[in-house]
């Protein structure tokens, strides 16, 4: 089986998922939810009653509340998110809306300081930096015996880059399709993937390395091939047949809370797989050929 | 293939049982048989998170300034403080926990009273004596004081006379060490005595401020306005003001659980319905069991024999996990579910990685015990390589989640981390030896049915 000789395709396919996501992404800015941005979302039933959308948000509008949005949900609750309510304001909020449409109860409610939301944000980018920054230090330090264990970190971080690229383009064609959010779940799942993407990275690059030293003369492009065909039973049955049939139970029947989580958890780890096999070892290969002098040199060719 | 083999199962069946008496027991009670005495008595009812049971969580934050520091013992008296004031309410098996330097998360599961709540832990009940020089202030007269100035504009009508004025804090209740309500000449008054370190403070004070007024302030509100009429040099002193009994009781209850060493606001509030967390609760379960049995199913077809052992090892691992858990306590929320099915994934993992490393050495001849004795040897630097990138991960996780009080983070990374442990024992020791003991007991000769191959 020659999985490297097609790589360029491979990149092309990733690129091909890539960017239609990122191109949503960069036009219509990050679906951010109040874990990052501040405010406030109240998920409420009402009994008796179903007020239109305006009279909820002319009620919020009295109390002095602003950017107020009502959306309905398939259950029937109303989604209305707003800034940053104070609890004496939720509370005169609430009592207002008993007054005027009746028996009502409150499903859900989240209210998020803007200093609270700047600083997870931070927080959030610094976590995912760290922990990146500490993956390819200890792949580097745990392939230091190899030739080149820089190369193998750097595969390693453009691979899982892929893979965060991925997920987030997925959710944001998910924020236009399915009004999917950026939230404190996403983040965990985005610091999962970036963990399971190394892991996937790792164990390829651990067949590189023992074929290495078995198999001296051979050169290195056949080298990491047969390493990779040798390690896709075991990336197959790892992530198709188990984490991803435990994610998609999840997805499935995991209930509305857990759905996107798992959807891009399942994507996520999916993409660590592909990534390990598909961008990971190519790149290596591509490196050690130093293709990109190369690379314009064919096409002069084909003109 | 493996020396001690009868030893390892039986170290495996005592962890078992010991695993399935936490999982099936709510109490853990330990007598030491030597006397009466009980060496362990832990309360195991699994916890459940406010995503799976409904509840209200909150984040209070230190309200001073950025730039100040605010130090972690005060941090800690505040949450005992306001725990204290929940438990009055009558508030069951609430959490409160600090977040990082300045924030304080509460949680409390399965509440109806949630503005009951909001209201007792918002009260600061930052008592301060604050020197008012030359003027005696007015009972209920809102001040600021140097001591954690507000940002917020004060009520108009009250601040007429000291809207400019930011009065020096001398001393904050915090150095208060007993407070007494007691009767002199037919009024209620509050007595009360200071630490050492506080009487200090406050005999310096009053010895070089005699005739000035030393005001006694609630909350920025004035109780009472004595003027210091001599040195008081031993720490102990009397507060006089309007009360009734009920009213100085109240404050002195105030005063001796509830003075907050910071004042602290609410950044931010989670309501979660009751119903939707059981919903969640629900769904999640049936997604668990049902993801369970096809990867366990699968298991056991693709790698027959050895993917039957990985299934019972799975299942011991499910039980084990679920004790650990429940021993230390951790909270299980929705995230955490998610957590412990990825951990899942990973023991599969190595499990995996290692069956596949028995059938390539199996096809390259070698016989099934050499096959047996290389397939742990060489799947382990994998193995062991790809869960600490786990590990690193779930660590940088726990620290995100615990500095913004984020538990569904937090949870997330605890169960992920503490499985990822409990798989490598899982594949690396129970597998093992249960694979050599069924090698051992069934000779297998036909490898194509009895492997996969």
């Amino acid at each position: 089986m020659n999985i490297l000789g097609k790589r360029y395709l491979f990149f092309g396919l990733s690129l091909l998922l890539i960017v239609p996501g990122l191109i949503i992404l960069l036009s219509g800015g990050m679906p951010l939810s109040i874990d990052f941005t501040g405010g406030s979302l109240l998920e409420v039933s009402f009994t008796n009653a179903s007020p239109a959308p305006a009279d909820l948000i002319a009620l919020y509008e009295d109390q002095q509340v602003e950017d107020v949005q009502v959306q309905t949900t398939e259950t029937g609750s109303y989604l209305i998110r707003s800034e940053f309510l104070e609890n004496e304001v939720r509370d005169a909020v609430l009592s207002t809306m008993q007054e005027q449409f009746g028996e009502l109860t409150v499903i859900r409610f989240d209210s998020v300081g803007p200093s609270i939301g700047e600083q997870v944000t931070t927080r959030g980018a610094m976590a995912v930096a760290v922990s990146s920054l500490l993956v390819v230090l200890f792949i580097a330090w745990s392939f230091r015996g190899v030739e080149n264990a820089f190369r193998y970190g750097v595969s390693a971080i453009l691979a899982m880059i892929h893979d965060v690229a991925l997920i987030f383009s997925i959710t944001a064609i998910g924020g236009v399709f399915l009004g999917w959010e950026i939230d404190s779940l996403f983040l965990t799942a985005l610091l999962t993937v970036i963990g399971f993407s190394m892991q996937d990275s790792i164990v390829v690059f651990d067949r590189i390395r023992e074929n290495a030293r078995i198999y001296r003369r051979l050169d290195f492009e056949t080298l990491v091939n047969h390493s990779i065909v040798q390690t896709l039973q075991r990336s197959i049955n790892t992530q198709l047949m188990t984490v991803e049939f435990l994610l998609l139970a999840l997805a499935l029947f995991g209930g509305i809370t857990l759905q996107q989580f798992a959807i891009v958890l399942l994507v996520g780890l999916l993409s660590g797989t592909y990534s390990s096999i598909f961008i990971a070892a190519p790149i290596l290969v591509i490196w050690e050929n130093r293709e990109w002098t190369t690379w314009f040199k064919r096409k002069a060719a084909a003109a | 293939m493996l020396r001690n083999l009868y030893t390892r199962l039986i170290l495996i069946l005592v962890i078992l049982a010991a695993a399935l008496w936490i999982d099936l027991s709510n109490k853990i009670i330990i007598y030491n048989p030597f006397n009466d005495t009980r060496l362990v008595d832990r309360d195991v009812t699994p916890r459940l998170g406010l995503d799976l049971r409904g509840g209200l969580q909150v984040l209070l934050e230190a309200d001073v300034p950025q730039d100040v520091a605010v130090d972690a013992e005060s941090m800690k008296t505040a949450r005992t403080i306001m725990e204290n004031r929940t438990n009055a309410l009558g508030v069951s098996e609430n959490v409160l926990q600090v977040a990082g330097e300045r924030r304080i998360v509460g949680e409390f599961p399965g509440l109806k009273n949630a503005d009951e709540v909001l209201a007792i832990i918002q009260q600061t009940g930052l008592l301060e004596f604050i020197d008012t020089g030359d003027t005696s202030l007015e009972e209920g007269t809102v001040v600021q004081t140097d001591f954690a100035p507000t940002a917020e504009s004060q009520p108009d009508a009250q601040t007429d006379q000291t809207e400019t004025v930011i009065y020096h804090t001398v001393m904050t209740g915090k150095d208060l060490k007993t407070v007494n309500v007691s009767r002199d000449q037919g009024k209620y008054v509050i007595e009360f005595t200071l630490s050492s370190e506080g009487a200090k403070v406050f005999a310096d004070h009053t010895a070089a401020n005699i005739h000035k007024y030393l005001t006694i302030v609630l909350d920025k509100q004035v109780i009472s306005s004595p003027v210091i009429n001599t040195a008081i040099p031993d720490g102990a002193g009397v507060i006089q003001g309007n009360f009734t009994q009920e009213s100085a009781n109240a404050l002195a209850v105030q005063l001796r659980y509830g003075s907050l060493p910071v004042p602290l606001k609410v950044v931010e509030t989670r309501i979660i319905g009751p119903t939707l967390g059981e919903d969640s609760l629900n769904r999640s379960l049936v997604a668990g069991l049902i993801g369970f049995s096809i990867v366990m199913l699968f298991m056991g077809l693709y790698y027959r024999l050895p993917g039957i052992t990985a299934d019972i090892s799975i299942l011991l691992y499910a039980a084990i996990v679920f004790a650990v858990f429940k021993l230390i306590g951790v909270t299980l929320t929705l995230a955490g579910i998610a957590g412990f099915m990825l951990s899942t994934g990973s023991a599969l993992d190595a499990n995996i990685l290692v069956f596949e490393r028995l059938k390539e050495e199996l096809r390259n001849g070698k016989t099934l015990k050499q096959a047996f004795n290389q397939a742990w040897t060489r799947a382990w630097p994998s193995i062991r390589d790809s869960n600490i990138a786990a590990l690193i991960t779930a660590a940088i996780l726990f620290w995100f989640g615990s500095t913004f009080g984020a538990t569904i983070v937090k949870g997330f990374s605890l169960t992920l981390a503490m499985g990822v442990v409990i798989s490598l024992f899982s594949a690396l020791f129970i597998t093992h030896t249960l694979l050599a003991l069924a090698l051992d007991w069934f000779k297998p000769q036909n490898l194509a049915r009895w492997i996969g191959i």
